[in-house]
C-alpha cells in the first residue's frame, strides 16, 4: 500500500483564522466560546465566529454577499491551504467535503437570504467546486459527527488504492437554532461550558468552524505526518444513545491498529471526542479500557471550540498534528475531577511529552465511531 | 380522570406511532417502558414534549421524569396535580 | 485497480414496485401514500419489527429494501456482522429537516421534537440496517447530485483492499418531498454478476428508470 501523507492545514474558527493563531490561543488554554443571547429560545454558550471578521477576511477572495456563512469559512479554509501546498489542483486531486448540516440555517426562511434549496448539500460542493475550479465531482460526506475525520480515511483510502494521487478535504459546519433546539430537545446541552470527563459534566456545548487538509502520496517536507490506519464501525445498538460497551469504538480503533501493526504502547497521545455528555464520555472510557488505552494521555478540545459537529473531527485532527509538531499535549479544557467509570489519563494542565502517534477519535448519532492514527516521519535529508 | 387516562393513551400511541397498539390494549398500570410498551429513551425525551405542549408541564430532571412515566396511572395523577393548562 | 469482487444480489423499491434481480417481486397501487405503501409491504415481508412504524420514511425505505435483500442472501451471523456499508443520496436528510424545522418555526408554538430531530442525518439510515441486521463493519455516507456508480465502486474496491471487509452493502436511499427511490446491492468475491462501473449504472437504470 502506498504511503499517505497529511499536510498543508487551515482552521477557521472564533480562536483564529489560520492553524498557528488557534494554536496560539490554544496554548494559552483561551475558549471560543461564550454566553450567547441570539440564537435560540434562550440564551446559551456557544462558540461562534463574529460575522463582521468573516466577511472582511472573505473580502480579499470574493463577494461575502454571494455566499452563505458556512460557504465562506470552508472558502476561506480551503484557500489558505491551497495556498500553503506544494501541489496544484489536477485531474488527479480529489475535493473530499464533510458536514453535518450543511446550510441548513437556510431552512429558516425568515432569517435567511438565500433559497431554501441551498440546504442541499450537493450545492455547497458544487458552489466550493466551482470556486477554486476542481476538475473532479467533489466526494461529499454527511456522517453525523464523523464526518470530519472519517472524510480524513475515505480520502487516504482513495489515494492509496490509487484513484488520486492526492485530495483536499475541507469540513465544515454552523451554529444554528435547528441544531441548538434538536440537542436541547435531547436535554443534551450544558448550562455551563462544556466540561468533557469531568464528574461536572452536564452536557455539549455547541460550536461552529471549518477546517481544512491536503493529502498527498508525495513525502517532499523534512517533517511529515503519515496517515498509518483507520476504522470506522457501526455500533448496532441504538441511533442517539452512545453504546453501552463503547463496541463500534472499540473496532474502530482495533481496525486501525492492526492496519498500522502498532501496539497500545506505541500511542503516545490521544485527541478524543469528548463531547461531555454523560453517555458518550463514558462510552469512550469503555472503549479506551478495553484497546488497553487508559494510560495514553488524552484531551477533547471541545473545551476550546464546543462540538463543531462535522468540522470537529478534521479539526482536532489538525491541532493534533501541531500538538505531535511541537511535541505538546495540551490542556482538556473543562477537566477537573475525573467523572467516570473507569481510569483514563486526562491532561490537566498542558506539558512537553515526545508525541510520534496520534490516535484521533470521533462517535455520533446513527451508531457511527471512526479511528485514525498520524505518525511523525523525520526524514534524513 | 378517567378521561384524562384514556386521552393520554390515545395522544401517546399517535405521538409515539405504537401500530401494534389500541387504547383498549394499554391497561392503567402497565409499565410504559421496558418490558410493558417497549418504550425507549428518545420516546421518553417526547412525552417530556408532549407533556409541556399539552398540560404545559415543564420536566427537566431525569430522575423525575422515570418516576411519573412509570405507567398511565401514574402519570394522569401527575398531570392532574401539575398540570398548567 | 485489479479485484475479485462481483455483484451477488440487488434490489430496488421505485414507483411503489419492488424488485429483486430485476425482476418485480412486489407490486403496489400508485394511489396508495408511502405510508401505505410502506406498511403493505412490511406485513408482506411478514416483519415483526414495531420500531419500523417510529422510522421516518428515508430509513423505512432503508430498512424494507435490506429486508429483502437479507431475506434472499443467506449470510451467517459472523460474517453478516462485518458488513461494510456505504450509502449515498441526494438530499440528505433534506425531507425530515423540512419536517424538524416546521416544531421550531412558530415562536407561540414551540415544541422542537427529539422523535424528528434523530432522524435529521442521512447516515440513520445506516444506523438502522446496523441494528436490524446486528452489522457492526464499516459505514459511510456520501452525497452526490446523482447517483455516482464511479465513486461507490472505487470505495468499495478500497474497502476491500485494504481488507477493512469482504462483503460491500452499497446503495442509494434517497426521499425527498414524497418523490422516492432506494437501489440497493451486495458485492462480495462470491457473486455472479461482473462489478464494475458500467454494470453497476446498467442494473441502477434498469431498476430504477423503467418501472
Amino acid at each position: 500500500m502506498k504511503p499517505v501523507f497529511i499536510t498543508a492545514n487551515n482552521i477557521i474558527s472564533p480562536l483564529g483564522f489560520t492553524s498557528e493563531d488557534n494554536i496560539i490561543q490554544i496554548e494559552k488554554d483561551k475558549s471560543g466560546i461564550v454566553l450567547q443571547d441570539n440564537i435560540g429560545a434562550l440564551p446559551c454558550y456557544a462558540s461562534i465566529i463574529n460575522d463582521e471578521l468573516l466577511n472582511s477576511a472573505f473580502k480579499q477572495i470574493g463577494s461575502p454577499e454571494s455566499y452563505t456563512k458556512l460557504e465562506k469559512m470552508m472558502m476561506l479554509s480551503l484557500q489558505d491551504t491551497i495556498m500553503k501546498t506544494d501541489f496544484s489542483i489536477s485531474d488527479r486531486t480529489a475535493l473530499v467535503i464533510a458536514t453535518t448540516k450543511g446550510n441548513i440555517d437556510v431552512l429558516n426562511t425568515k432569517t435567511s437570504n438565500f433559497s431554501p434549496d441551498r440546504a442541499y448539500i450537493s450545492i455547497l460542493g458544487e458552489k466550493i467546486r466551482n470556486f477554486f475550479g476542481f476538475d473532479n465531482e467533489p466526494i461529499i460526506i454527511s456522517n453525523a459527527c464523523v464526518s470530519g475525520i472519517l472524510s480524513v480515511a475515505v480520502a487516504k483510502r482513495l489515494i492509496q488504492n490509487n484513484f488520486y494521487d492526492n485530495a483536499f478535504i475541507v469540513a465544515g459546519d454552523i451554529v444554528s437554532e435547528f441544531t441548538l433546539s434538536g440537542f436541547q430537545s435531547f436535554q443534551a446541552i450544558s448550562e455551563k461550558p462544556c466540561k468533557p470527563y469531568s464528574k461536572h459534566r452536564n452536557g455539549i456545548t455547541i460550536g461552529e468552524a471549518a477546517a481544512a487538509v491536503a493529502i498527498t502520496n508525495q513525502n517532499n517536507s523534512k517533517h511529515s505526518i503519515q496517515i498509518i490506519g483507520d476504522g470506522s464501525h457501526n455500533d448496532a445498538n441504538h441511533i442517539s444513545g452512545p453504546s453501552r460497551d463503547g463496541e463500534g469504538l472499540f473496532l474502530s480503533i482495533q481496525s486501525a491498529m492492526e492496519e498500522a501493526e502498532i501496539a497500545p504502547s506505541n500511542i503516545d497521545y490521544i485527541s478524543a471526542h469528548g463531547t461531555a455528555t454523560l453517555y458518550n464520555d463514558e462510552m469512550e472510557t469503555i472503549a479506551f479500557n478495553r484497546a488497553k488505552l487508559e494510560n495514553v494521555p488524552l484531551n477533547s478540545l471541545k473545551g476550546y471550540y464546543g462540538h463543531t459537529l462535522g468540522a470537529s473531527g478534521l479539526l482536532e485532527s489538525i491541532i493534533g498534528l501541531h500538538s505531535m509538531k511541537n511535541n505538546m499535549l495540551y490542556t482538556s479544557l473543562g477537566m477537573d475531577e475525573l467523572g467516570v467509570s473507569m481510569p483514563l489519563n486526562v491532561i490537566q494542565k498542558k506539558k512537553k511529552a515526545e508525541i510520534k502517534v496520534c490516535l484521533k477519535t470521533a462517535s455520533g448519532f446513527g451508531g457511527s465511531n471512526t479511528a485514525v492514527l498520524f505518525k511523525k516521519l523525520t526524514l534524513e535529508k | 380522570m378517567d378521561a384524562l387516562k384514556q386521552e393520554l393513551k390515545k395522544n401517546i400511541i399517535e405521538q409515539l406511532n405504537l401500530e401494534d397498539f389500541t387504547v383498549e390494549d394499554i391497561l392503567d398500570d402497565d409499565p410504559l417502558f421496558g418490558d410493558g410498551l417497549g418504550l425507549d429513551s428518545i420516546d421518553a425525551l417526547e412525552l417530556i414534549v408532549l407533556l409541556d405542549k399539552d398540560y404545559g408541564i415543564k420536566l427537566t430532571d431525569p430522575i423525575e421524569g422515570k418516576i411519573v412515566f412509570k405507567s398511565i396511572e401514574v402519570l394522569a395523577n401527575y398531570i392532574t396535580e401539575n398540570r398548567t393548562k | 485497480m485489479k479485484n475479485n469482487l462481483n455483484i451477488v444480489a440487488y434490489c430496488s423499491i421505485k414507483n411503489h414496485v419492488v424488485a429483486l434481480n430485476g425482476i418485480p417481486l412486489i407490486t403496489k397501487d400508485h394511489d396508495l401514500t408511502f405510508s401505505e405503501f410502506s406498511k403493505e409491504v412490511y406485513k408482506e415481508l411478514k416483519m415483526d419489527y414495531s420500531k419500523f412504524f417510529k422510522m421516518d420514511d428515508q430509513c423505512k425505505l432503508a430498512i424494507l429494501i435490506s429486508e429483502i435483500l437479507f431475506n434472499h442472501i443467506k449470510i451467517d451471523s459472523k460474517n453478516k456482522e462485518n458488513i461494510a456499508i456505504v450509502l449515498s443520496n441526494r438530499s440528505a436528510s433534506l425531507n425530515t429537516d423540512r419536517k424538524y424545522q416546521e416544531t421550531i418555526s412558530n415562536k407561540e408554538n414551540y415544541y422542537p421534537s427529539p422523535a424528528v430531530f434523530v432522524y435529521t442525518l442521512p447516515n440513520i439510515t445506516i444506523g438502522e440496517i446496523c441494528i436490524k441486521h446486528k452489522i457492526k463493519g464499516e459505514n459511510v455516507f456520501f452525497v452526490s447530485e446523482a447517483f455516482n456508480a464511479t465513486l461507490l465502486k472505487q470505495y468499495a474496491s478500497c474497502l476491500f483492499q485494504n481488507k477493512k471487509s469482504k462483503q460491500i452493502l452499497c446503495g442509494w436511499i434517497d426521499f425527498d418531498d414524497d418523490q422516492y427511490q432506494a437501489f440497493l446491492y451486495l458485492v462480495s468475491e462470491h457473486g455472479n454478476r461482473k462489478f464494475n462501473q458500467k454494470s453497476i449504472k446498467k442494473i441502477y437504470n434498469e431498476n430504477i428508470w423503467m418501472h
